[in-house]
Formats: structure tokens, sequence, C-alpha cells
């Protein structure tokens, strides 16, 4: 500390410890603990009563959440199209991302790579916009399908689960291929070259060297993606409509009837959810979270 | 891997395909393959603009039309939320870096108790989904302080996170700062601000430039957060939401238009200058080894 002082005198090392002050204690973590303390109270609609007797630690609102069982099945079906996402979005991304690294010294990978970012850099909501066109009953898709003659009348694609899942790979999955990409790029290629000249098959190449290194890549490409699956609110609403109704879209409809208490119980409810899946997959993959953030 | 592969199709001119030929022929297909899912979409998108029909679709096709563009420059809403989303990034801008700087200098340059659980509380926002952080700030700012939703709170909701990456990219270049450069000024006479804005500032400006384009353009395209924080005020992600959801004309497909062709062109300038800077990395690696050639032989 004394060593700070010197460097930045006390104005300095004050500045920093406000900044650091102001932006952990007010702008998260006060916030956060403020939905937790909602969470746990009744919605008292006269806020003359906010602070009162009534106004008691209770978990009435996550029996709210979970007693209906329409919650229930929404819940749960976040969480399993979140998890498909995640796997649909690894089996695409790593073979993608090991080519990549593979061509890494040829003169193609430069334009491969603007061909990553470009998509990774248009607006999430233009992109779901995007594949409603596609996706719309009279769409790209179904005209194609209705011209080649495969089908007599359009499929719904939209207001469906199905249409969700899709769109929700293509918003995300380039959160899985670039951490992907980073680990395997650390990989020392004569390790594979050596291993392929000793007649190693293809699969254990993978299964025993680039598997175990890139590990932490696949980690925090699977956390990201769920995290941003679980948590979306332009996909579903967008190519769910009505009809395929995410988690989000319920914190923001209890929002929307201003009953923030029963609001930040679902809020914690995603949180504690997405929590759980980090320490799931940090405990599956044996990493740390250091090895996450990187 | 010695097998070989037979193709029935061209079974009399090229019978047999080596395994890597077959490699190479499925690294292509798949490459190929997902480029094209990838684009066709944003493609599509845009090539709608172009089709005079008031439903955004391709088919049936009605004509050549530039009038969506127009349609889309008289928009009065759109460019109110344009000029919305740019003072919202750039007030997201003047909070995060600052603040982004503070969090990585309390990292690397200070030894604190508990420093490593400051680090944690400062990422996690990283880690959360965007609504949970859009959510919290309302609650709080509205219940404590009784500043409601609006665009104020969207910079305050966002800043929360954006800062954390502007943080991880200042850390990265203090990692490689020489501090002796520092303690030279202070040697010298130098006061500690002097000595910070005459060394580390200089030092840090590149980082700070790709930490003010990183936030400017996460805020631009933020949703999540936004969406609870904004109050009655409307962003450009807003605007485009809105229009989607009560459906459009391909008015919109011209706005995408435009965001897309931009981000084909930032892309390209990207490219141009990390080739122009990896040629002269090449160049100077080149120059350095002749020198070294020409000292050895100078010696000999």
């Amino acid at each position: 500390m004394t060593e700070a002082l010197q460097r930045f005198g006390y104005a300095g090392v004050g500045a920093i410890l406000f900044g650091v002050l102001f932006w952990g204690a007010l702008l998260i973590v006060a916030p956060m603990l403020l939905m937790v303390d909602l969470a746990f109270r009744p919605y008292l609609p006269n806020p003359k009563d906010v602070g009162g007797p009534l106004d008691v630690y209770t978990i009435q609102n996550f029996a709210k959440v979970f007693l209906d069982p329409l919650n229930v099945w929404v819940f749960w079906k976040t969480i399993y199209a979140s998890i498909l996402v995640t796997v649909v979005s690894l089996l695409i991304g790593y073979p993608l991302s090991y080519i990549l690294v593979r061509a890494g010294r040829s003169a193609w990978i430069g334009i491969l790579m603007i061909g990553l970012l470009i998509p990774f850099w248009v607006n999430e909501i233009l992109r779901t916009f995007a594949w409603q066109l596609l996706l719309a009953r009279y769409g790209f898709i179904n005209t194609v399908l209705m011209g080649l003659g495969l089908i007599d009348d359009p499929i719904q694609f939209t207001n469906t689960d199905f249409g969700v899942q899709v769109g929700l790979v293509y918003a995300y999955i380039l959160f899985m291929i670039f951490p992907l990409y980073s680990t395997m790029e650390s990989l020392d290629p004569n390790q594979v070259d050596a291993a392929r000249d000793l007649g190693a098959p293809f699969w254990r190449i993978h299964w025993d060297i680039v598997v175990p290194h890139s590990k932490p890549g696949i980690a925090s490409g699977c956390i990201v993606t769920f995290m941003l699956s679980a948590g979306s609110y332009v996909v579903p609403e967008l190519l769910g409509g009505t009809r395929s109704i995410w988690f989000t879209k319920l914190i923001y409809l209890q929002f929307d009837a201003i009953n923030w208490n029963l609001g930040s119980a679902y809020g914690f409810t995603l949180v504690s959810l997405c929590l759980v899946f980090i320490l799931l997959v940090m405990a599956m993959f044996r990493v740390s979270l250091k090895d996450i953030a990187r | 891997m010695t097998s070989t592969v037979l193709v029935s199709a061209d079974a009399a001119s090229r019978p047999w395909l080596t395994s890597d030929q077959v490699m190479r022929i499925s690294v292509g297909v798949y490459l190929t393959a997902f480029f094209l899912y990838m684009f066709l979409p944003l493609v599509y998108m845009m090539l709608v603009t172009f089709n005079d029909s008031r439903i955004p679709t391709l088919t049936p096709w009605k004509g050549f039309t530039l009038r969506w563009f127009q349609e889309m420059w008289a928009d009065e809403r759109m460019w109110n939320s344009v000029i919305k989303s740019f003072i919202i990034g750039f007030w997201v801008i003047v909070l995060s870096v600052p603040l982004g700087l503070a969090g990585a200098l309390f990292m690397t340059r200070m030894r604190v108790l508990g420093q490593s659980f400051v680090y944690a509380v400062l990422v996690s926002p990283v880690l959360m989904p965007g609504i949970i952080i859009g959510l919290s700030t309302l609650v709080f700012w509205d219940t404590q302080f009784r500043i409601g939703g609006r665009w104020e709170l969207s910079v305050l909701g966002q800043t929360s996170f954006i800062a954390a990456y502007c943080m991880l990219i200042f850390m990265a270049r203090l990692t490689r700062f020489d501090r002796t450069l520092e303690e030279a000024a202070l040697d010298l006479g130098a006061t500690p601000f002097q000595a910070f804005r005459t060394i580390m500032v200089p030092y840090m400006r590149p980082a700070i430039l790709s930490a003010s384009v990183l936030a400017f353009l996460q805020s631009f395209e933020n949703f999540n957060t936004t969406l609870f924080t904004i109050g009655n005020d409307i962003t450009l992600t807003m605007f485009i939401a809105g229009k989607i959801r009560a459906g459009t004309t391909p008015a919109l497909n011209a706005l995408a238009f435009v965001m897309v062709a931009f981000t084909i062109a930032a892309g390209i300038v990207y490219e141009i200058l990390r080739r122009r800077e990896a040629a002269r990395t090449e160049a100077r690696a080149r120059a350095a080894r002749q020198a070294e050639l020409a000292a050895e032989a100078g010696a000999g």
C-alpha cells in the first residue's frame, strides 16, 4: 500500500479506491443484494405497507414460482433447451475450431476469421430477425421446400420451440467457437503430428490430446452459451412469440405487472440456475474459474 | 492412416481417393456449409430490402425498388432512437473507461487484503444474464433513490458489466508496463499526477482507445439490460424490437442492410490494418535479423 501511495499519491489512491467502491458496491453488489431482499419479501401494493408489520421475510414468492405447473414447465424447458443449444453448438463448433487452428498458417485464415467476426458483430436482434424471415410461414425455407416438392403445406417453424432453438444456436454459437479456438491455438501442433506418425487414429488424437488440452475453452464456451441461451429474451420473443414462452419472459411479465417482488424471485431463480450450471461444468471438466475467465 | 476410400460415382476415371484427399474435401465441405449457414440469413435479410412488397420476403418477387431505404431514412422515430443510443454509448464510455482503469490499477498495482474477492465481484457481471443486471439496477435505483426507468439508468446498468471488459483490456496491457519509467519520473521530481499523465496515460492510450470502441459497441447493441432500465425512452435496439413485434415492412430490412454493410466495412478495415501490422512486424524482425548477421560478420 505504501508503494502505491508513493506512485499515485493520496489523491490517486483515493480516486482508484473510490472508483472500485462506486463500481463494485453501488453498481454490482447493492443492486444484487436488493434483488435478493425483494425476492424474499411479499408484494405489497400499497406503498405505505412497505417497511411496516406486513413486510416480513417469506418464501411465498418462490412458492408461487414453483407451485404453478406452467412456470415449472417453462423452467424445465428453458434448462432443457439451453443444454440442447449448448451441446449442438459444441458439436458444430469443435470441428470448426479445430479446422481453423490447423489451417492457422494458410493465407485463408485471415479471411475465415473475418468471416466469423462479421456475423458476431451484427446485432443479436437483426440476426434473429433474419431467421424470422427465413422461418416464416411463407419464408425462404418453406418456399424452397415447397418448390422442391418435398412438402405440400408450409411447416410451422416460428412460434415453436424448434424455431427458438434454431435461432439460439445461430445467435450464440460464436461464443462457443472463440474460446474453443483460442485454447486449441495454444496446442503444440507437433503433439498431434507425433501422435499421427505413431499411428493413432483421429479419434484417439482428439480424445487423448486435443480435448484434454482445450478443456478450459470447452468449459467456458459451454458456460457462456448456456447462460446466453437461458438468459435470452430477444430470440424467444421474436421466434417463439406467444406460443413458446421462455423463463426470461416470465420475469419480464412480472415487472410489467409491477410485482417486483415476484419478478425478483424469478430473477433470483435464474441466477441460481446459472450458478449451479457453472459449478457443474467446472466440476465436470475439473477446471477452476481462473482457467475460464482468461 | 493409409486406408483408401472408393468413390462410386467416378469409378472409371479416378477410382481411388487417398484418405488425405477425403479429409481435405470434407474439411472444404464443412467450412463451406458453416459459412453459408453464417451468411445466408444475413444476405437474405439484405436482399429482401429491394423487393417491392409490403411484407419482408423475397418470394414472390414484385420488382426492384429502393423505396424502403427512403422510408427508413424519413423515419423520425428511428433517428431519435439512434441519437439516444449514441448518447447512452457516450456516457457508458465516460463511466466505463475510468472505472475499468481504476479496477485494473487496483488489481495490478496495489496489495490489499481480499483483492481476489474484489476481482471476482468486479468480473461477476460478465457471467450474469443481462436481464438480471437490468432488473437489479432498476429495483435498486428506483426503491432507494426514486430514480425510475430512463436512459440514465441504462447507462448505469450497462456500465456495471462493460467496465469489466475495459478492466480486462487494461490489465492485459498493464502486465507489460515498465515501472522503472514511472520511478524515474518520480525520482526526477514529478508529482504523482504528472507521472500518471505523462507516462501512464500515453502508454495506455491504445488500450483506452480499444476499450472505448468496445464499450460503445457493447452499449449500442445491448438489449437485455436496456429492456428493464430504459423506461419510456427508446434506443435503436428497442426500436428494432418494437418494429419486429408489430410486424414490419421491409423498411426495417433497409436499416438492417445499412447496419450489416457497416459491419462488413469495419471487418475489411480491421483485416487490412491487421495485415499491415503483421507486415510491419515481419519487416522489423527481418531488419533485426540482418543487423544481427551483419554484426556477427563484423565481429568475426
